[in-house]
Parts: C-alpha cells; sequence; structure tokens
C-alpha cells in the first residue's frame, strides 16, 4: 500500500496536525513502508473470527448516578494557556 | 556493602534497626543521583517533596505504623500524574504541565510510605524502544553509554541498574517495560491488563497500556506489585479481582512446572548468542525440577503488523486531547481556532508520534475502518487464542525479550520499521493481555540478555515465584554497571 504526498496532506489534516512541507516527502515513504508491514496480516483469513476489543472481554461497569466530583475550575484553569473570567480562550470563532 | 546495592527488604530492615533513617537514604540517593547527570534518566528531580515524604516515613517508622516499602526511595515514570509536580510524559506538548491530581499508581506508593525522589525519563507518550524520542533527550545505558536503555521506559530502566533509585514504576503498551528491563540487566514486570489502574496514567493505547514494577529482584518488584495493584473503580477497565500476597509463594519450589517453548520464538531472526545464553538459562529450570514442552504459536508473527493499526487507531483518538486549549503547549499568536489546533500540535509533538497519529487517523477514515482496525481486532483474537490455548497445555511460557542486546544510540532512529521489530518478542502479550516478566539470564558481549516469562491471566503471583526461584540460584541480577558498584 503506497500513500503519495496529497494522501499525507490529508491525513493531517484530518488529524489537525501541522506537518512541515519539507517533511511530507518523509513522512510519506515511512507511512507507506509501515503499510507495507500491516499488509502482512491480509494473509491470514479471519473471516469467521471475532472481533477483538478487550482483552477480558470485559463489559462496561455502570456506576450509580450520582454526583462524585467536585467544582476544580480554579486549579485546572491554573494551567491553561489563556483564561478570563474562568472562561477558556481561543481565537474568535464568529465573526 | 554499599547501600545503594541493598534491596528493599534489606533497607526495610536497616531503616528499622536505625542503620539509617529515611531522611539520611533519601539524601544519599538524591546526591548520587547528581553524580550522574550524563546518563538523563530523569526529567525532573522532586528534592523537596521527597526530604518531607522523608521525614514523614521516619515519623512512621517510629510510631509503628510503617509499612515495607515506608521511607525506601523510589522514582515514578514520568507518564503518571504527580499532583504540583511537571508531569511531561516525555513531550514539548506537556513541557508546561503540572498535574492537578494523582495517579492512583502514585497515591498508592504515596501511600504506602516509599518516597518518589523525582520523574523518569521516558520515549515521548510512551512510543518508542529506545528513549530517543524523548523531548528531553536520550537516556544512555550505563552497561555502555553509547548504546541505547530500551524505551519508552528507558529512564526507569537506566536508573534501576546504574543504583541510582531502588526500584520505579514503568508503562508497557508493547514491551516498554520488558525491553529496556532486558537492555538494562533488571527485572521488570507488565502485569495482566487491568491489574494495575490506569488512572492518571496519561494514555496510548487505552486497550494495551499496562503499569508494572522495574527493580533489581524479583522479590523487590512484588513488593512493589504489591502496592501499585488492585481495583480502581476510577479506571473503567480495572479488573475487580483480588490481589494476592505476592511474596507469599516467592520460595514455592519449582517441582513439576510446565515450561512450553513457542517455536516462532527461537527462529534465525533471533541472534545466535543470545539463544546459547537462554538455552542455559532455561536449563536452570530444569534443574529446579520443571518440564520443558515445545509448542507452537502459528499466529504470533502478526503481532507486529495488528498492534500498528490497534495501537495508532487509540493513540490518534486518545492525543486529540491535546489541542492547546485547556492545557499543555500552544503555539504563538494563532491566526483562528484551526490555526491554534493544528499548529499547537504540529509544533509541540515529536515525529513519531506524528507518525503514530497519521497511521491512526488513516486507519479510521472512512471506508478504511473495516480493511485497517476490524482486520486487527480479528487477527488480535487469532493471537490471543494462540496464548490461551499454549496457557492450557503448560503454566509459563518462555522466550527471548529482544532479538538483539542494547542497540547504539542513533542506530535506529530514522528506521521506524527497524524499530518497531525490535519488540517482535512482547508485543503478542500486550494483545493477549496476559502478564510477563523480563528477567536477567546472562550477558553477551558484555551486555546484559533478558528471559521473557508470560502466564496467564492474574498469574503474577506464579511469575514472580518462578523468577524468584531463578535469582536464588543465579546471580545476573546482581552484576551491576562497571562504574555504579
Amino acid at each position: 500500500m503506497s500513500l503519495c504526498n496529497d494522501d499525507v496532506n490529508k491525513i493531517a489534516h484530518l488529524a489537525r496536525l501541522a506537518i512541515d512541507p519539507q517533511d511530507v516527502d518523509q513522512y510519506t515513504q515511512n507511512l507507506s513502508s509501515i503499510l507495507d508491514l500491516i499488509a502482512q496480516m491480509n494473509t491470514l483469513d479471519t473471516d469467521q473470527v471475532k472481533p477483538m476489543a478487550h482483552p477480558l472481554d470485559q463489559i462496561q461497569r455502570l456506576r450509580p448516578d450520582l454526583v462524585t466530583e467536585v467544582d476544580q475550575r480554579e486549579l485546572f484553569q491554573a494551567i491553561a494557556p489563556q483564561i478570563e473570567a474562568g472562561l477558556y480562550l481561543v481565537p474568535k470563532v464568529i465573526e | 556493602m554499599s547501600i545503594f546495592q541493598l534491596s528493599i527488604t534489606e533497607l526495610a530492615q536497616g531503616l528499622r534497626d536505625g542503620e539509617f533513617s529515611s531522611v539520611e537514604l533519601t539524601k544519599n540517593y538524591l546526591e548520587r543521583i547528581k553524580q550522574h547527570p550524563e546518563l538523563n534518566c530523569f526529567v525532573t528531580l522532586t528534592e523537596d517533596h521527597a526530604l518531607s515524604a522523608a521525614n514523614l516515613a521516619d515519623q512512621r517508622l517510629a510510631n509503628g505504623t510503617a509499612e515495607i516499602l515506608t521511607g525506601i526511595p523510589i522514582a515514578q515514570k514520568d507518564i503518571f500524574c504527580t499532583l504540583g509536580v511537571k508531569t511531561t510524559c516525555g513531550s514539548k506538548m506537556l513541557d508546561n504541565f503540572i498535574a492537578p491530581y494523582n495517579a492512583t499508581v502514585v497515591e498508592k506508593l504515596n501511600a504506602s510510605g516509599a518516597v518518589m525522589l523525582g520523574k523518569l525519563n521516558m520515549d515521548e507518550f510512551a512510543m518508542g524502544s529506545s528513549n530517543e524520542n524523548s523531548y528531553y533527550g536520550p537516556v544512555k545505558n550505563p552497561w555502555n553509554t553509547q548504546t541505547v536503555p530500551g524505551g519508552s521506559s528507558g529512564g526507569s530502566a537506566a536508573a534501576v541498574a546504574a543504583r541510582l533509585i531502588v526500584a520505579t514504576t514503568g508503562t508497557d503498551t508493547g514491551g516498554s517495560i520488558r525491553q529496556p528491563a532486558a537492555f538494562c540487566g533488571i527485572t521488570g514486570l507488565k502485569p495482566t491488563y487491568g491489574r494495575v489502574s490506569r488512572y492518571g496514567m496519561i494514555a496510548y493505547a487505552s486497550s494495551l497500556d499496562q503499569g508494572g514494577p522495574m527493580a533489581r529482584s524479583a522479590e523487590d518488584a512484588a513488593i512493589l506489585l504489591q502496592s501499585m495493584a488492585g481495583f480502581d473503580p476510577k479506571d473503567s477497565t480495572s479488573a475487580n479481582t483480588p490481589v494476592p500476597d505476592y511474596r507469599a509463594d516467592l520460595n514455592k519450589p519449582l517441582d513439576g512446572l510446565k515450561i512450553g517453548l513457542p517455536k516462532e520464538f527461537f527462529t534465525a531472526d533471533l541472534n545466535s548468542d543470545i539463544a546459547a545464553t537462554l538455552e542455559k538459562a532455561i536449563n536452570e529450570f530444569t534443574k529446579l525440577g520443571a518440564t520443558i514442552t515445545d509448542v507452537s504459536m502459528p499466529n504470533l508473527q502478526m503481532a507486529i503488523p495488528a498492534y500498528y493499526i490497534i495501537a495508532p487507531a487509540e493513540c490518534s483518538a486518545n492525543l486529540s486531547r491535546f489541542d492547546g486549549v485547556r492545557y499543555g503547549y500552544r503555539c504563538a499568536n494563532p491566526a483562528n481556532l484551526a490555526d491554534l489546533y493544528t499548529r499547537s500540535r504540529g509544533e509541540a509533538f515529536g515525529t513519531e508520534v506524528k507518525r503514530r497519529i497519521l497511521i491512526g487517523t488513516y486507519a479510521l477514515s472512512a471506508g478504511y475502518y473495516d480493511a485497517y482496525y476490524l482486520k486487527a481486532q480479528k487477527v488480535r483474537r487469532l493471537i490471543s487464542d494462540d496464548f490461551k490455548k499454549a496457557l492450557a497445555e503448560v503454566d509459563v511460557l518462555m522466550g527471548p525479550v529482544t532479538p538483539s542486546t542494547a542497540f547504539d544510540l542513533n542506530e535506529k532512529s530514522n528506521d521506524p520499521i527497524q524499530m518497531y521489530l525490535s519488540d517482535i518478542y512482547t508485543i503478542a502479550i500486550n494483545l493477549a493481555g496476559v502478564p510477563a516478566m523480563s528477567i536477567p539470564a546472562g550477558f553477551v558481549d558484555n551486555m546484559p540478555v533478558g528471559l521473557q516469562i508470560i502466564g496467564n491471566f492474574f498469574a503474577e503471583d506464579r511469575l514472580l515465584n518462578i523468577a524468584h526461584q531463578f535469582q536464588q540460584v543465579t546471580d545476573w541480577h546482581q552484576r551491576t554497571p562497571k562504574g555504579f558498584e
């Protein structure tokens, strides 16, 4: 399976990941060889196999619907890049 | 004997006999860590925190409320959140991140009275097999500083090997405890998936990630695991299974132990000197009363392909939380919200992390899910079935941890495929979810070789027993790198 630079740019956009234009060739080459490695899986016949999501085949545990968290806004926002009046600031979304 | 060579049990005795206080022990270890900056094991030293914890430990020792770990110097892999202390996960993304809470593992070890001296270097977000992917620079292997310590828990392994600390925590998603333990000649245990809480352990691939102890001996690892293991309601995949007394059966004889050797582990890919070293080690077990059977696990060779879909897919989802909005790195002067996301992530993640996010994003993108993720999950089932079948016939499986001894710095850092293949013997175990250990089993060209012991679900006590018995008749685990005696 071989990717081209356009594929890598498209995937990077989906991942919201800025890739330096001069590095794209290298990523394309690396990702293509990783996908070649992965393609070895296709030699196994898995038509009748049930997919495995969890080693212990556990089901999601439920808990009583009670409030267990306390408000720690100040503690959490102390490490935020930019806040104002208890809100996280980001660039303007709506002009 | 130097205090830096004492085991946890010996140190605990020394503390009780008044040979030294925890404060003295802590100061000695801090001094020793500072004498070896060249190994680059620590990202952060928590000196003030350590001295106040040591003071408290001395009070507990005096008033009779001390446990075995009380007053013992340990260190945490920098993947575990530590309240009020920088928690970087080896990444520029979290270089400014002061964790607002403790991981459950940290809470538990703090409660036991263990004294945390600092946070250990690691591959960025636990992605790597050489510790060269750290934002804080590579860790050096104390056995030969031109070689890597392994990864991702490279700082944890090198610090224990160099006697800079008594024991450490690590995490293992595809071999990140066992491979560095093998490269550095120490004892490392990856418990059963779900045995140790993942709460506050920064997530890489959530269906594979598992924390565990790294120490010089199986006995020390048992003591550390005792404190780390257990059900945690804060981790939705934590196993609600009772924790046995891991030291109770350490001395159980190995008569009648059935060891299986998967033939897929002993192929031409394995360095022949390592194969010969392992053969001698396995022979020790027959002297101890074990019997050896050959087993076949035909799907093992598909572990790396399946892992490099499952782990990147989970990582691409987990790492989407790092967006420059609430914590962590934010780029300068973002033009708009999309620019803030993409540039913050692009500037703060390293190359390997980006590669895995891209692979995972691609595998989960529209139209590819069945061909990649679903296929990998089916292959995972086949691999898991191989383990279940083999472990129904024998008590444990044994094999290599790594195909070679520690490789040179920069040898594989530009070739991701070669780097991935260095985990060929460890990755399948994470996919199956069973526990496995790496123990020192000899040397090839003066570099340590690890033996892997793989057990059934929740058989950590059995693995520790087997490793401990081996360590009663061998002294590989007591060998110390030159200059660190």
